[in-house]
Parts: structure tokens; C-alpha cells; sequence
């Protein structure tokens, strides 16, 4: 085809009207029309061509439309299919022109080109013209009978599409159900494909209103049906094998063969080029090990499930485009933080390359810092070092950060100190201030460095620093370990002579305490800097800062001991700093793997209003599929207390929604948990109904070989028949925990070592929720996600009603876990934690 | 309903294609109209197409980092992939896969190029109802129906205008082959699947790419810390009636390092291709594939990957690099970097480029280049403390007889020194504010990983006799950094 002459194409802003070309187009048009002579459809083709591009650039051609109509009788696809984008365009705003244009697609509905058929089809079903769907039916019904399969898959869409335009007119028609029949026995894929995304989509609405329709939904869950699809997944194409791939994840195996004959059926998928289909595959194997009942079994089938599909990703990751790798590596983030320990030995991999986009580096810095352990720390920190010299500013500053949050995990920290001490002699701006920060973290969790530090920080100016969030951090340090820090009272008298120019709140709230801190350590030394420093504070307009002024002034006044006492307490170390996200809401996103879930790190309510929710909102209906783990693996039927539990998961949740509008800015600690504010942590905890009883099977399973940890098993120490009986039947309900907890004292604090067999089955927290109820102690909320795992237990003693009421700190890369026993008999309780340790020390073990 | 809308916008913002796929018809009444001609900027409304292209270009306030692929602005989710400097776009309200949006994206504009053999803002203007024909076909009320240039081929009508190939820039890996040595043709590039040669028959002929990029890590006292190699197999077929292909492959392939660390170097001891995992595209049977490492396909119309690979076996690296810094009194320092290729004669290098970020307060730096140093090219960008190296084309005079595009030949050694001079005295450590060094290069005919195509037969029932087969090898730096 010749291409149109220039000035057809791009009229010049001088004619917006093109009045005298729209006219001369419709005599051309009107010539054309009745001619048979040879060539005649080229200069068709070339007058239409015309047309459209005026009418895309805004003139209105709708003057022709009649010529348009009459030249198209024809039996040129290429004209046939302008004529159908112009018609289309116009129709709408029309109703003399929509009769028209009915009737013209109506006819070409019944030509003899299937082709022509098919597009006729579509373009009719896409007019939208509400009081006219009633000519759709004729040819939606002949056209979902239709010999050829191009019409075939058109009228299925066509359904939908007349479904959304007037859905009582489709549902009396009855066609869902001939949609039905056509994806049953329909010889065309994609036939077959269309016939399920628009029955999944008209019966999930229809759902709501029709108890037929939520049959029929979940009809397409039955098992014979989900194998027919899956028995013949091969003959379908890439993005309609994603489509049948969503729906295997709705699916509820009914054994174990059955989960293994879907895995089997599946795993060349995982060999696919295309990212999607390797992701949804995913998806339903991670689902599927989800249903699994036996917990050994689920364990040894999650670690093989990772570690077949992490090859596969790591693939897609390095073989497309930066976008696809984004896509693909925001998924093994998640599973990376989930199971650190499955990936620890692969850390290299997310080495960030010199050419990333800056999105890419972020995650893998992120993925990097979940699966630092002992082994591999020393490597990972080291590579992250020479990223702080990058000369991308933002990655320099997330690499410090990350060094920072693994020198928190840690518990030994000895190397990564001098690292950081060394970033500080790198006199970069932002690399001292990310630097100072994170030193004031270290030193809040591990006071017993703060010789090392204190000696390097002091020597920083403070001049040379001017973020006022490193500025805080400088000068919390210099109130902390006044003592330590020989000219830590002028350092700070400085700074409160210049009050003035300092723009920060933050910084001069934190100015405040320092002064005061270090009033009470050196007091001479400071009197008159605290006297500037509360005076310009009381003074300040800022309300904060002149509050907190007063309030200290106050305080000073009444009694100065009881000022000390108030801020500058005792030091305590803080074990574990509060997390901005919610295990429930991690657990969330799993859920919603393979959705845009994983990419923003929310769930999808946060982000979509109901109707938009996708397959997300089929499985919350059904209910009986999961939400959390902790529903569907639970194997007893502790019906009495699942009503309980929805209950529970369901406040959480509308908590969680205004929780997290304000987790965003919140950067605040808390102190290690206090009585007080326990009940708030209990509801942000999945609360786990106390089942009855769990008797793990013993199966031969052997986890060493499968992590390649190269350990034997540890002989199981031979428990001495413990002196206390507790009762396997123990029930407590959370709102009487709650309030033992709150009542009673610490009677003992303790540290043990968890095994490595034990941290690699915490991969599932709920296995060890079931393992200790075999023990007779019962887990009444559970949280936290890799590395900190955080339990509640209780446990009864056998005869008599008194309670042991346990909270277990479990960090799984360094293999400890603290536990802090209550008891309402508080001379039992080391003999309480004697079995609690017993019981422990056999977890993980076959 | 899954995708709302697609749209293409260029660099600057202009809309290119606009399809909302809801109602796939024009629709001039809606919020978004089509436009195609950008010349009345004032004229385009306020849609999601200035949403999108106001938050990708000030993702932050100070422009640094880059917009991710998918991001939400009140409600609405954007997906985009850059393919050659043009934004394929998607949104949608719905909690999609974002691989297969963004999966979706590429293939488009896969299609998209399959037809019109170049990919810019000008070809896409000439056929602007073929590119409309095209996304009707690929996306029907917001399903994917499919993606196959094969499939399309029968649904879609217009033929393709195609625009004259010097206008054209190197797009994708495979356009190295028009710049590089005689031996084969570059129309690969630009060539239609669908159009016919000016002289009517089409020229049975298909193309094999070996394409490997190779990432690589020296540590500063020049040991490799990280290497791999990530490779496509692409195919790019104008064989007429779709005959069956048979690729071979090294017989001593193996995939996978069973339960050994992929980073274990153990196994180096020669014994055959070591893949650490692979995958195939969906035409692909792998019947044979386990004993005698042969593919078999009929390869679809249009260009596609026939097979991903993945190996961090340890491989020679192509070229060494050497870095020394020297501080020469207070305020001076010399940068010595020294590159060695290590590939043998035969084989020739271009389109090389070293960078170095030097010390924040380096004011200026003179450079000095070996002798003979002809088509060498050294720059210090002020603003970015950026020093740059590269080997561009010698120019026709100096080489009057003979046109040499390449610059770097096996075994050959090259030297730069740079003299710089700072405004500030430099305290601590000068090699932790400069670095690393970072090249890129791209080696035709040449492959690191040693995986072959062994033959590649085209069945006989094949309608011509004797078709052209181009198989064709290429090394790209992807990430090739030396620390200092």
C-alpha cells in the first residue's frame, strides 16, 4: 500500500475544521461506491485510510458516514476493518447512525468470511448502546455456533462483554450456561480459555446475589474439572495457560497423591520462558504444600518446593528485560525473607551489578540482609562496603543501612562494628550520617560496644553533619555516654548556643534530653548549657519542643532524683526493635503471591477497592480455602473455636487497616515488651485456636540430607521422666491470657539454643505450634517472620488449675530463643521450664 | 476484565498509540482520545497518559532515581517497559500478575517490530492502523488472546509501510551484526517477518543468535569474585511452510550442579558445558534433548528465544583489566589503567568503553595514551567526576584502504594514564573515592560459555532447496566491573 500523501496525514493546525476536505472526501466516496472497476479497493483504501486519520486527529467525518457504509460492501478485510473503527467511533453518539450500523453489522455477521463474521461480531458487541442489546442476541447465538473457531472465540468475549452491558439480558439468554458446554467440549483452546475468564468473571459477580451462580463458581473448582484443564495444559497458550494456572490455585486437594499428581502434572512448566507462566506454576506449588495435613511431610515438601523453583527464578531473573527481572525478583524477595536459610548458600546471586536500575539494587540490599547468617555475613558485608562508596548517593546510603540491619540480627557483631567505625573515617556526608544512625541503633541493642564506638564518635564534628536525623543520633550518643565522652557537656553547650539556627525539631527535642542526660552525669559541667538550652526550649514555638522543655524544667524543680529517674533511667538494652509490618499482613501477601501484592509489599486491600480485587476476593469468599496457614493446616477439627478465630483474624485485619496508614511514618521503638502494652501485641498476633491434640507421625524423613547441613543428628537426649505433669487438655481463652499476663510477675527469664533441625522446620511456624502441644503446651497467639519468630504458650499442671503462661522469642539465624516464664505457682516454674526446654530441644527432630 | 487501557508514549511525553481496552473502539466523546498527531500539545486532555508520564519523569524531585515498572496512583496501576527509548504502557484497576503485564508489554512490542521491522515514533506513525489491527487481535476486552506473530499473521490485513532502514538505530542485540564484519548480513535487524523484498519473493533464510552476556566481578588485587554468563539462543525465521528444525547443541552439555553451590568452582576441570539452569521457549520439544542434546521446533514467525541459559561455570574472562592509582604529591594523582584482551587473534572487539568515577574534588585530568593510539578517545565529564575511555571507529583516512569498525584485537594490550589534579587536599584512603572500573564491549563471533550449535537442519519437506543459515555468536559486557 502506497503511503498517503504528507499532507493528508498531518493537516496543519491552520485547517481544524477540514470542512472543504471532508466534503471533497465524500464525493470521492460517493464515486467509488457503486464501481466495480479493477483497482477500485486501493483507492478505497487510500480515501479511508484518510478519513480516519482525520477523525483520530479530532475533525468530525461523521458527514460520511453513509458513503463509509455503502463503499464497505465489500468483500476487502482491510477496508471492512477501517470501516468498522469508523462506524464504531460514531455509532455511539448517534441513534440514527447506531440503527444503521446494527443493521450493516448484523448483515456482515452472516457473510461468508469467517474473518469478516468474527470482526462484524466484535464490533457489534463493543458499541455499548444499552437499548439495543437485543440485537446482539442473534448473532452472539449463532456466532458461539459457528463453525469456525476465529467467530467462536469472539462471541465468548462477546458474551462478557454484552454480560456488562446488561447483565439480565445475558443471564436470561441463558448463555453462561452454553458457555459452559462450549468450554466442556469445544475442540479450540482458546475457545476454551475465553469460555473460562468469562464464566469466572460473570459467576464471581453474579455470585453475591445468586446462590446458583456461587454453585456454579465453585463448580469450576471440581477436582475432575481441574484436572481436564490441567490434563491438557500443553494445548493451550502462554497467557491462557496462566489463566487456568490461577484457577488450579483455588483448587482444595483431597490427599496428598492428589497434591503430588498436580506437582508432576506441572513441573515442566517451570521450564517456560515466559516469567508468568513460571510464577503462577509456582504459586500452586506453594499452595498445594500449604494443604498438606502431615507436618513432616509439609516441612520436607516446602524446603523441596523452594529449592526446585529457585533455579528456575533465578533464571527469569537474569534472562529479560530489567522490568521482567523487577518483576520476578520482587517474588524471590519475598520468598528470600520468608526462608533466609534456604537461600543463604546463593547470596552471590544478588550481588548488585555496576548497570541496575537503582529499583533492582534496592531489593537485592534488602534480599542480602535476609540471608545473612554466620557463614556467610562476612562475604555479604564485605560486598555491601564497596557499595558505600557508589557513586549512586541513594544506594551508598541503603547499603550502609543494610550492614546496619544485619549487624542488628546478629549476635555477633565484633567485625561488622569495626566496618561501620570505618565508614565513619570515609568523611562523606552521607555516608557519616547514615553511619551515625545506625551506630545509635547498635549501641540501644548492644550497650556492651559502646567503649569502641563512643571512641570513634567522639572524635566526628559536628559541623560536619547536618541531616537531622544524624544529628539526633550524634546527640542522643553524646547524652547517653556523657561519662564516656570527655567534652560531650561543651560539644553540646555549642550546639544549644546556636538553638536558633537550628531548623529541626527533632534535633533540638533530642538537644533537650542530651542536656539533661548529661546534666545529671556532670553536673557542673553542664548546669549553665542546660539553663540556655530549657530556657530557649520553653521559649520555642515549636509545641513539642517547648512541652518537653517545661515538663523537664517541672520536673527538676519538684525533685531532681525523681527527674533522673524519669529520663535517664538504668540503661536497658533493647532485645528486639518494633516491626512495621505485621506477620498476619506478611501472611497476607503470601497469599496473594504472583499479584501486584508482592510488588508494593501491601496487600491488596490497600491498594484496590473491593470490586478490583481480582481472584483475591473469589478465594475470602469461599473461606474454606486459606486466608492463613493457620486454618487450613490445622488437623483437628477444633470446630468449637474456628468461629472464634475468624472472629479474631477478621478484627485483626480492620486493625491492620488503619495500622498501616500510620506504620509508614512511624519509626519510633519500643521498648522490649512491657505489661503494659501487651494486649496491643496480642492483637496484632494471629491469634491460633488451641487445638486438641496432634500426634506427629514418625516418618523417615531425613532433613539433614535435604538441607546438606552435613550435621548428624544429634542423639535425643534422654529426658528424665519430667517432675511435672502438665495437662493435655489445658484450655485458657485469649481474653484470660491477656489479663495473666498482665497481672503476673516474671518469675524467670532464659536463653536456650534451638537446633539447627528445629530453625529449619520453623520454616512453618506452625510446626512447632503442633510440636509443642505434644508436649502438653499450647500456643495461644503466634507472630513475628523470619528471623524473629515471637509465641505465647500456656500450659496447666495436670492436677490442680495453675497456669504457666510462657512468651518465646525464637530468632532463627542465630538459633536462640528466649523465654520469659509467668506462673501463678512461682516455685514450679524452673521446673516448668526444664520440660519447656526438653520439649524444645526435640523440635525438628523425626 | 484485565487491562484497561494500552498506550505508547515517546521520550518526550508524546502519545504515540492510545487504546483503551474496555471499549475497543475509538472514542473521540471519552476522557481519552486518540491521538496520533502531537503537534497540538494543548489539545491532548489530562489523562492517564500525562499521569503516567508526569510521575515516570519526576519519579523523585531531584530526578536521580529511576520510576519502577509498576507503580499505583490513585488506584490505578501502571506498567511499563522501555524498549527503545518508547514507553509501552499498561494500567489497570485489578490485582493483576505484573509479570504477565509486563511480560505482555514486551511481547507487543516484539509483535509490533516483527511487522514493521523498526521500532520508533516515525514507523509507528505510518502504520498506525496496522499497529491498531495488531492490539485488537492481541488483546480482546482487556484477555490476552494471543502474542504469536505466527498466529497474528492470519487475522491481520494491512501490510506494513516500512520506513527506510539508515534511518535506524541499533535496537536490540542481534543490530551489532550491521556494525560488525562483513561475514554476515545485517537485514536481520530490520527486516519485516511479514512484508516482501521489493522484488517480490522472499528470501528463505534463518537466523540463529548466540547471544551471551557475561557479568563479572574482579576484586582490587584482580581475582574474579562473581562471573556468569546469561545467554539466549534467538531464532529469527523467513522460512516459508514451516518446516521442522533440528538444533544440536555440545554433546558434553549438562544442566544443572545437582545439590554443589552454583559459586563452586570445583567442578572447572573441563568437562563440558556446565549450565546451571535453563529454559525453552513454549514451541520447543525436547524429546531428544536428555540423550543426544538436540532441540527440535517449528519455529514460529517472528523473532523469539528459543532457549534462556544461566552458568556461573567459571569461564576466561575476555579482557583483564589493571587498575593502579598513585598519589603524586598533595594535590596530583595518576590513574594508570591497562587492558588486555584476552581472546585470540582472530577475533576482534568493538564498541568499548571504560568509565571510572574519579575523587569528588578532582578539578581537572590530562591524559596520555599510548603511541599509535589511533581511534582512542579519552574525556573527563566535569559535572559527574567521570572519566571515560573509549575506542571508537578509525577513521577512514588513517586506514584509507582497508575500513576497520573494530578496535580491539585478540592479545592486544592497551595503556591510559591520567594525570589528575584536585582543588582540595585529599585525606584517607584516594582508592576508596575513585572506582570502580566499568566496561562494556561486545565481541562478535565469540562466545565465553563454549555451548555450540553443533548443525542446525531444516527438515526436507521444506519448500526451498537450500535456504540460507546464518549462525551467528556475540559477546556483550553486561556488567564488567574492576574494584580498586
Amino acid at each position: 500500500m502506497p503511503p498517503p500523501a504528507a499532507s493528508s496525514r498531518y493537516p496543519s493546525p491552520s485547517q481544524p475544521s477540514g470542512k472543504s476536505e471532508v466534503t471533497d472526501l465524500k464525493s470521492q466516496l460517493r464515486q467509488l461506491a457503486g464501481s466495480r472497476a479493477p483497482g477500485v479497493d486501493d483507492s478505497k483504501r487510500d480515501l479511508f485510510k484518510k478519513v480516519i486519520s482525520y477523525m483520530t486527529i479530532g475533525i468530525d467525518v461523521s458527514s460520511v458516514f453513509g458513503e463509509m457504509v455503502m463503499c464497505s460492501a465489500t468483500s476487502d478485510i482491510v477496508l471492512k476493518k477501517m470501516c468498522y473503527l469508523y462506524v464504531g467511533n460514531y455509532a455511539k453518539g448517534n441513534p440514527d447512525l447506531s440503527l444503521l450500523t446494527i443493521n450493516f453489522l448484523q448483515r456482515d455477521c452472516k457473510d461468508e468470511d469467517p474473518m469478516i463474521r468474527g470482526l462484524a461480531l466484535r464490533s457489534l458487541c463493543s458499541l455499548r448502546v444499552p437499548n439495543l442489546v437485543e440485537y446482539l442476541l442473534g448473532p452472539l447465538g449463532s456466532g458461539l455456533k459457528d463453525n469456525n473457531s476465529y467467530v467462536r472465540t469472539i462471541a465468548v468475549t462477546g458474551v462478557l462483554k454484552l454480560y456488562h452491558i446488561s447483565a439480565s439480558t445475558c443471564i436470561d439468554a441463558e448463555f453462561p450456561a452454553t458457555l459452559k458446554s462450549l468450554m466442556l467440549h469445544d475442540s479450540d483452546a482458546q475457545v476454551v480459555a475465553n469460555c473460562l475468564a468469562a464464566l469466572q468473571e460473570i459467576w464471581s459477580l453474579e455470585a453475591s446475589h445468586s446462590e446458583e451462580a456461587c454453585r456454579e463458581k465453585e463448580s469450576l473448582l471440581s477436582k475432575p474439572l481441574i484436572y481436564y484443564f490441567l490434563n491438557r495444559i500443553k494445548e493451550f497458550n502462554e497467557w491462557a495457560q496462566c489463566l487456568i494456572l490461577e484457577l488450579a490455585v483455588k483448587y482444595v486437594p483431597s490427599d496428598s497423591n492428589d497434591i503430588f499428581d498436580i506437582m508432576n502434572l506441572l513441573e515442566d512448566r517451570l521450564q517456560h520462558a515466559n516469567g508468568a507462566v513460571v510464577l503462577a506454576t509456582v504459586k500452586v506449588f506453594l499452595q498445594l504444600t500449604l494443604s498438606m495435613t502431615d507436618v513432616h511431610q509439609q516441612v520436607c515438601a516446602i524446603v523441596s518446593v523452594y529449592e526446585r523453583i529457585k533455579s528456575p527464578l533465578l533464571t527469569l531473573v537474569s534472562s529479560g528485560s530489567p522490568e521482567q527481572s523487577y518483576a520476578i525478583l520482587s517474588h524471590l524477595h519475598l520468598l528470600v525473607v520468608r526462608a533466609p536459610f534456604i537461600f543463604a548458600s546463593d547470596y552471590k546471586h544478588f550481588y548488585c551489578q555496576y548497570n541496575e536500575p537503582s529499583y533492582v539494587k534496592k531489593l537485592k540490599l534488602e534480599m542480602l540482609t535476609a540471608i545473612a547468617n554466620e557463614s556467610n555475613t562476612y562475604e555479604i558485608v564485605t560486598e555491601l562496603c564497596e557499595y558505600a562508596a557508589n557513586v549512586d548517593i541513594e544506594i551508598a546510603r541503603e547499603s550502609i543501612r543494610a550492614v546496619g540491619k544485619i549487624a542488628l540480627q546478629q549476635y555477633d557483631v565484633n567485625a561488622i562494628v569495626d566496618r561501620l567505625l570505618q565508614f565513619l573515617e570515609m568523611e562523606k556526608d552521607y555516608v557519616t550520617a547514615e553511619t551515625l544512625v545506625l551506630v545509635k541503633d547498635l549501641l540501644r541493642k548492644h550497650p556492651q560496644w559502646s567503649h569502641d564506638c563512643i571512641s570513634v564518635v567522639g572524635g566526628i564534628s559536628s559541623k560536619n553533619i547536618q541531616e537531622p536525623k544524624a544529628k539526633a543520633a550524634l546527640i542522643w550518643m553524646l547524652g547517653e555516654y556523657a561519662q564516656d565522652m570527655s567534652d560531650a557537656p561543651y560539644i553540646l553547650e555549642n550546639l544549644i548556643e546556636n538553638w536558633e539556627e537550628e531548623h529541626s525539631a527533632e534535633v533540638r527535642l533530642h538537644l533537650l534530653t542530651a542536656a539533661m542526660k548529661c546534666f545529671f552525669k556532670r553536673a557542673p559541667e553542664t548546669q549553665k548549657a542546660l539553663g540556655i538550652a530549657l530556657a530557649a526550649g520553653i521559649a520555642d514555638f515549636h509545641q513539642d519542643v517547648h512541652d518537653r522543655a517545661l515538663f523537664y524544667y517541672r520536673v527538676l524543680q519538684y525533685d531532681v532524683h525523681v527527674a533522673e529517674s524519669v529520663v535517664s533511667p538504668p540503661q536497658q538494652a533493647v532485645s528486639a526493635f518494633a516491626d512495621t509490618q505485621s506477620s498476619e499482613i506478611k501472611d497476607r501477601i503470601f497469599d496473594e503471591f504472583n499479584s501486584l501484592s508482592v510488588i508494593y509489599q501491601k496487600p491488596s486491600y490497600m491498594f484496590t477497592d473491593k470490586e478490583h480485587r481480582g481472584p483475591f476476593e473469589f478465594s475470602e469468599e469461599l473461606g474454606s480455602t486459606s486466608i492463613t496457614p493457620e486454618v487450613s493446616s490445622d488437623i483437628v477439627p477444633a470446630q468449637q473455636f474456628e468461629a472464634n478465630d475468624k472472629d479474631l483474624l477478621l478484627s485483626t485485619d480492620e486493625k491492620d487497616d488503619n495500622k498501616g496508614l500510620s506504620s509508614n511514618n512511624c519509626s519510633a521503638y519500643t521498648a522490649p515488651y512491657e505489661s503494659s502494652n501487651i494486649s496491643s501485641q496480642m492483637q496484632e498476633l494471629a491469634i491460633s485456636g488451641p487445638a486438641a491434640s496432634a500426634t506427629t507421625t514418625q516418618s523417615s524423613f531425613d532433613f539433614d540430607d535435604l538441607l546438606g547441613l552435613g550435621l548428624s543428628a544429634a542423639p535425643a537426649p534422654t529426658p528424665s521422666p519430667p517432675l511435672l505433669k502438665l495437662n493435655p487438655r489445658a484450655s485458657l481463652d485469649p481474653r484470660a491470657f491477656q489479663q495473666k499476663w498482665r497481672q503476673l510477675p516474671i518469675s524467670l527469664t532464659q536463653e536456650y539454643s534451638v537446633n539447627p533441625q528445629g530453625i529449619a522446620a520453623l520454616t512453618v511456624p506452625q510446626s512447632l505450634i503442633k510440636h509443642m502441644q505434644s508436649h502438653s503446651i499450647h500456643c495461644i497467639a503466634s507472630g513475628g517472620q523470619s528471623p524473629n519468630f515471637k509465641f505465647f504458650f500456656f500450659a496447666q499442671k495436670e492436677a490442680e488449675p495453675s497456669d504457666y503462661l510462657t512468651e518465646c522469642i525464637i530468632n532463627s539465624s542465630s538459633a536462640k530463643a528466649q523465654i520469659k516464664v509467668k506462673a501463678d505457682d512461682q516455685s514450679t516454674s524452673q521446673a516448668f521450664a526444664t520440660v519447656f526446654e526438653t520439649a524444645l530441644s526435640k523440635f525438628g527432630m523425626p | 476484565m484485565m487491562i484497561s487501557q494500552f498506550f505508547v508514549v515517546s521520550q518526550r511525553g508524546d502519545n504515540i498509540v492510545f487504546r483503551d481496552c474496555k471499549l475497543p473502539f475509538f472514542s473521540l466523546s471519552r476522557s481519552h482520545p486518540l491521538r496520533f498527531e502531537t503537534y497540538h500539545r494543548a489539545e491532548v486532555p489530562k489523562g492517564s497518559t500525562e499521569t503516567f508520564f508526569r510521575k515516570v519523569k519526576f519519579w523523585k524531585e531531584d530526578g536521580n532515581a529511576e520510576a519502577p515498572p509498576i507503580f499505583n496512583v490513585d488506584g490505578v496501576n501502571y506498567f511499563h517497559v522501555k524498549v527503545v527509548g518508547l514507553y509501552f504502557v499498561a494500567t489497570t484497576r485489578v490485582n493483576v500478575s505484573p509479570s504477565l503485564v509486563l511480560e505482555l508489554l514486551q511481547r507487543i512490542a516484539r509483535v509490533i517490530k516483527d511487522y514493521l521491522g523498526v521500532l520508533n515514533e516515525d514507523s509507528f506513525r505510518k502504520n498506525f492502523v496496522l499497529v491498531y489491527e495488531l492490539l485488537d487481535e492481541v488483546i480482546d476486552f482487556g484477555y490476552v488472546q494471543t502474542s504469536s506473530t505466527e498466529v497474528l499473521k492470519s487475522y491481520v490485513f494491512n501490510e506494513p509501510i516500512l520506513i527506510a532502514p539508515a534511518r535506524l538505530q541499533p535496537i536490540d542485540p542481534a543490530a551489532i551484526f550491521t556494525q560488525g564484519s562483513k561475514r554476515m548480513p545485517g537485514t536481520a535487524v530490520t527486516k519485516s517477518v511479514v512484508a516482501n523484498d521489493p522484488g517480490g519473493r522472499r528470501r528463505e533464510e534463518i537466523f540463529v543468535d548466540i547471544i551471551e552476556k557475561i557479568s563479572v566481578t574482579f576484586s582490587s588485587s584482580g581475582y574474579i569474585l562473581t562471573s556468569e554468563i546469561d545467554g539466549t539462543i534467538q531464532m529469527k525465521s523467513y522460512l516459508s511452510g514451516n518446516p521442522e528444525i533440528r538444533l544440536a547443541l555440545n554433546e558434553d552439555l549438562n544442566i544443572g550442579r545437582g545439590g554443589a553451590s552454583v559459586y563452586d568452582y570445583r567442578s572447572s576441570s573441563g568437562s563440558g558445558v556446565i549450565l546451571d539452569d535453563c529454559n525453552f521457549h513454549e514451541s520447543v520439544r525436547l524429546d531428544s534433548f536428555d540423550s543426544d542434546r538436540t532441540l527440535s521446533l517449528v519455529p514460529p514467525d517472528g523473532e523469539f528465544p528459543v532457549m534462556n541459559y544461566r552458568m556461573t561455570q567459571e569461564f576466561k574472562p575476555p579482557f583483564h583489566v589493571n587498575t593502579l592509582i598513585e598519589e603524586a604529591g598533595r594535590l596530583k594523582a595518576e590513574v594508570i589503567i591497562k587492558i588486555r584482551a584476552e581472546f585470540p587473534s582472530d577475533v576482534v572487539a568493538n564498541t568499548i568503553t571504560i568509565q571510572m568515577p574519579l575523587p569528588n574534588y578532582t578539578s581537572r585530568a590530562s591524559f596520555e595514551l599510548e603511541l599509535g593510539a589511533a581511534g582512542q578517545k579519552t574525556d573527563f565529564k566535569e559535572t559527574s567526576k567521570m572519566l571515560e575511555w573509549s575506542f571508537k571507529k578509525a577513521s577512514l583516512e588513517s586506514l584509507s584502504w582497508f575500513a576497520i569498525e573494530h578496535v580491539i584485537v585478540g592479545g592486544a594490550e592497551h595503556t591510559l594514564r591520567a594525570k589528575l589534579t584536585f582543588s582540595q587536599e585529599f585525606h584517607g584512603n584516594i582508592t576508596k573515592e575513585a572506582g570502580p572500573v566499568s566496561m562494556t564491549f561486545t565481541i562478535p563471533m565469540y562466545n565465553v560459555s563454549k555451548l555450540q550449535v553443533k548443525y542446525l537442519q531444516i527438515a526436507k519437506n521444506s519448500s526451498s532447496q537450500n535456504p540460507y543459515r546464518w549462525v551467528r555468536y556475540v559477546t556483550q559486557a553486561n556488567s564488567y566491573v574492576a574494584r580498586i
